[in-house]
């Protein structure tokens, strides 16, 4: 059903504008890196380092949004909760808070002087600051809106009818939920997985604060790029095309591999 | 007169942020806006420097961009627009100089550093060698920035390592993380724990002494308010701005 004919020039332009945009900074970076040094870079300890802890911190993150923020769509989607557009609200502060603020606001609660991070510490001995714990912790509470706004907008575009033929069959909400809820939304489940996990990948302003900066426990790429920028530019260009290889190529191929009819 | 006045002001706003020199209102005073790149440290004492610089110069309006001086360093390198640059260590300023954005830079303050702890010391912080303990949790300045490079030079001068566990972006990120006692111990300058109050206690070290942190101030080249750039640094460094400095701790150069 497509439609033939000339492109409209008022659609086309200011979308080779907005293309041109948020490609040309990239290019950038590419255009500046210092490629004469760059295996040297490359090979550096510190990069390993904060790749793979940005990786696992990033992936444990994302793990933590699906466990939480799956059934949190659910319940803002499906639940009889009263308030419902209050609570969706208040799941998206995070998207509007400056990383930072989160950063701050996790270290008053979590903390170890917070109000629950001081419990924490005295009965189990646990201090989130400053930990790897820290840093997935912050994450999480940095991405996780954009998994629940995905899972919800999936969830409130199937068809409830499924789910009501499957109760009147005589299948529990926890079994409705597992055998035909879940498959009819995969698809927005992974593309908010992929939105979410990248989200943390790119973590910054939450993380310092929260969990500070230290090589190999708490410096993730972003830290690492904010840090060299300052010392090494060339250094933080590096690090840069480093993220950026790594985080396109595994959402280009999840994208293909999952959501490939939906691009 | 009043005409005169709201003429100047919307010419202020017309070329944006006293991006050219106003011709002042009054002999001797200066007008338009001074933007004052300065080191995190310095925070307290220049924005009291500034309400007095403001009174006596009503037609001027100076901003303050607080950073870590490598941060401001970089950020003037870049292009930055900024008037006055104050930074807590040679180091920074000569990174500015070097790449030509200013010269002749004068030497206003020092500043030592000192041992900082959550009120009521709940870690039972001694002295320097507290900070080789693994089970205590220390906050340092990252190296690059001069709270850390001075911080190095005294853990050298005792013969300590460290065992940080966060090397933070500038000394203000150190101070609050005592001053929330998310860490039992941090080294920041002398002026920080007089800021912070009740809420932090300093503890004194000798060998503070061999890490003494000069301040340079400077009016820089391309300074968008030149003139005004160079009444504020002159009252930093007169006799009213070194008292406000003085009393915030810092020491004389």
């Amino acid at each position: 059903m497509r439609r033939r004919g000339r492109l409209p020039a008022v659609l086309v332009v200011p979308a080779l504008v907005g293309l041109a945009f948020l490609v040309v900074p990239l290019a950038g970076l590419l255009v500046r890196a210092p490629w004469t040094t760059l295996t040297d870079q490359l090979i550096s300890a510190e990069v390993g380092q904060a790749l793979a802890l940005s990786l696992v911190c990033a992936s444990l993150a994302t793990v933590l949004c699906l466990l939480l923020g799956v059934p949190l769509a659910w319940l803002l989607a499906r639940g009889d909760v009263p308030g419902r557009r209050v609570l969706r609200a208040l799941v998206t502060v995070p998207l509007v808070l400056p990383p930072v603020v989160g950063g701050v606001a996790l270290l008053l609660v979590l903390g170890r002087r917070g109000l629950i991070g001081q419990h924490l510490h005295e009965w189990f001995g646990v201090s989130l600051p400053f930990t790897t714990a820290g840093v997935v912790v912050a994450e999480a509470f940095v991405a996780m809106p954009f998994l629940v706004i995905a899972v919800e907008g999936a969830l409130r575009g199937a068809d409830p009818r499924y789910e009501e033929a499957a109760a009147t069959l005589g299948a529990s909400r926890w079994l409705t939920f597992r055998r035909v809820t879940l498959p009819s939304i995969a698809p927005g489940v992974v593309a908010g997985t992929v939105l979410c996990w990248a989200r943390a990948l790119g973590e910054f302003g939450a993380t310092i604060t929260f969990a500070g900066n230290f090589p190999g426990k708490t410096t993730t790429m972003p830290l690492a790029v904010y840090l060299a920028l300052e010392t090494d530019p060339g250094a933080a260009i590096v690090l840069s095309l480093v993220l950026l290889v790594v985080s396109v190529t595994v959402l280009v191929s999840l994208r293909d591999k999952w959501i490939g009819g939906v691009s | 007169m009043t005409r005169v006045v709201l003429a100047v002001l919307a010419a202020v706003a017309l070329t944006g942020c006293g991006a050219q020199d106003e011709p002042s209102a009054t002999s001797g005073a200066v007008s338009g806006e001074i933007i004052v790149f300065a080191a995190a440290s310095l925070t307290e004492s220049f924005d009291e420097i500034g309400k007095r610089f403001e009174a006596d110069n009503p037609d001027a309006k100076v901003t303050f961009n607080y950073a870590g001086s490598s941060a401001l360093a970089k950020q003037i390198n870049d292009g930055a627009p900024a008037d006055v640059f104050a930074a807590a260590a040679p180091k920074n300023m000569a990174e500015v100089t070097d790449a030509g954005n200013a010269s002749d830079p004068t030497t206003f303050v020092s500043n030592t550093l000192m041992i900082a702890v959550p009120a009521g010391n709940p870690g039972g912080i001694e002295g320097l060698a507290d900070f080789a303990d693994d089970n205590k949790k220390i906050a340092l300045c990252a190296e690059k920035v001069p709270c850390g490079a001075a911080a190095r030079k005294a853990f050298d001068a005792a013969g300590i390592t460290p065992k940080p566990d966060t090397l933070e972006q500038d000394v203000k990120a150190v101070l609050t993380k005592v001053r929330l006692g998310e860490v039992d111990a941090a080294l920041v300058y002398k002026t920080d724990v007089r800021a912070a109050g009740d809420e932090v206690e300093g503890i004194e070290f000798p060998a503070a002494a061999d890490a003494v942190n000069e301040y340079p101030i400077v009016v820089l080249t391309d300074a968008p308010n030149a003139e005004g750039a160079k009444v504020f640094v002159d009252f930093v460094l007169s006799d009213e701005g070194s008292a406000i400095l003085t009393k915030a701790g810092f020491g004389k150069p």
